[in-house]
């Protein structure tokens, strides 16, 4: 009686599009690269699939923090300048099997990247992965427009400096509406916000006010762990791994616990530390 | 004195110095207006509202902050006494604590309150008048029914 409908049935379930987040800062040399190498890693460790795009053209970078600088062969202006194809510039972690690298050229400038063309290649990644993180470089020119362009939601990362904290407040305004905006407070160094020698996280936020999405200390650990190329949230034994991994929970929305404001070591840790802990 | 014991027994930090840099940076950020722009808006502010109330100028305070996405301007200006005006009409003195918030315009309120009034008053008869009117077409067979009857 009814006319034949077409079965849905048999359809592939597609794959909900992926979430596009970039990791931005305003000021340089805050950590951005550190902190998308190691949310990208705690993601793909937890079996979500991560794509992390080095946006950062002309200082690339990223590759160098994964420590898959020797895999790279493509970089992001071949793919956009159809010079190679997406599978042949993605670079898959030497650790993470989810996890994908396609990096930033470096003799290129950032006036060479299609604005539009950035936006359609963030489109098709995220048809494919889950997680499509993007490193934007620092400044609010061209290069950070391209980075921002096609994210939904996008990471702040702070130091507690005034510098920073301004230019932070600055790219807060520039982002305008997205679906989400975190804050990263980076580099803490607790002893001296004890002394009142540093602005705490609680100053920060007073002026960002934006959710909070995990803190991290400044620690050696940091420093060793992109000497080698191995990003610390990989790191079982590390605390910073730990509030990494915690950040990538928060983002996927499986830890619903509030970030931990580091402390300072104990007395015990310190002798540990100097007996040859962790970092070396 | 005691601010040098102060000193002495806990000296403070650089993060103070550090939260007040901060502040004033991002306020000129934020407004692009210099402190001393920001200063002089503010005595302007003052004169205005003296010209109406009397104000504690010692205690004025305009600051600015940032709500979401705008900036808000919060002005902290404390009434010393309301400035007494020879027109002003008798009900006046009895508004401000009926209506503490806009007692400079409180001397106009109670004509156009009255003009408020009476304005909606016509409207309500108004409104049927129009249901009729659209109801007319399906009324007027009735009335032509009822018309030709005495004719």
């Amino acid at each position: 009686m009814h006319d034949v409908q077409p079965e849905p049935v048999a359809a592939p379930i597609p794959k909900p599009r992926g979430r596009a987040i970039v990791i931005t800062s305003g000021k340089g040399g805050v950590g951005k690269t550190t902190t998308t190498a190691n949310i990208g890693a705690a993601l793909a460790r937890s079996g979500a699939s991560v794509v992390l795009v080095d946006a950062d053209v002309g200082l690339r970078n990223l590759d160098i923090v994964m420590g898959l600088e020797a895999r790279v062969r493509h970089h992001v202006l071949d793919v956009l300048e159809s010079r190679a194809t997406l599978d042949d510039a993605l670079v898959t972690d030497k650790r993470v099997s989810t996890l994908r690298l396609l990096a930033a050229a470096q003799t290129r400038e950032k006036d060479d990247v299609d604005t539009n063309a950035m936006h359609d290649l963030v489109d098709t990644l995220r048809e494919r992965f889950d997680y499509v993180l993007i490193d934007c470089p620092a400044g609010i020119e061209m290069g950070f427009q391209n980075a921002i362009v096609g994210a939904d939601e996008a990471i702040v990362v702070c130091t507690p400096e005034v510098s920073a904290v301004r230019d932070a407040d600055r790219v807060v305004g520039l982002l305008g509406n997205r679906e989400k905006i975190w804050l990263v407070v980076n580099r803490l160094r607790p002893a001296l916000v004890r002394k009142g020698k540093m602005l705490s996280v609680d100053d920060v936020n007073a002026i960002l006010r934006l959710p909070l999405l995990g803190v991290i200390a400044d620690e050696p650990g940091v420093i060793v762990s992109t000497n080698k190329g191995e990003p610390l949230a990989l790191d079982d034994t590390s605390p910073t791994g730990a509030a990494y991994r915690a950040i990538a929970g928060r983002i996927a929305g499986t830890d619903t616990s509030a970030p931990v404001i580091p402390t300072e070591p104990t007395a015990m840790q310190r002798l540990g530390a100097f007996f040859g802990g962790s970092a070396r | 004195m005691i601010d040098f014991f102060k000193k002495l027994f806990k000296p403070e930090g650089s993060s103070s110095t550090a939260r007040e840099r901060l502040r004033l940076v991002l306020l000129s950020d934020h407004l692009s207006l210099a402190p001393d722009v920001v200063e002089s808006l503010k005595l302007d502010l003052i004169a205005v509202i003296s010209k109406y109330v009397e104000v504690d100028e010692a205690a004025c305070d305009v600051t600015f902050e940032r709500q979401d996405s705008a900036i808000a301007m919060m002005a902290n200006i404390p009434i010393l006494a309301m400035k007494t005006r020879p027109p002003s009409p008798p009900p006046a003195p009895s508004a401000p604590p009926s209506a503490p918030e806009p007692p400079p315009s409180s001397f106009g309120t109670p004509a156009t309150a009255k003009v408020a009034e009476e304005a909606p008053s016509p409207k309500p008869p108004a409104a049927p008048r129009r249901k009729r009117r659209r109801r007319r077409p399906g009324v007027t067979p009735s009335l032509g029914s009822a018309a030709p009857a005495p004719g």
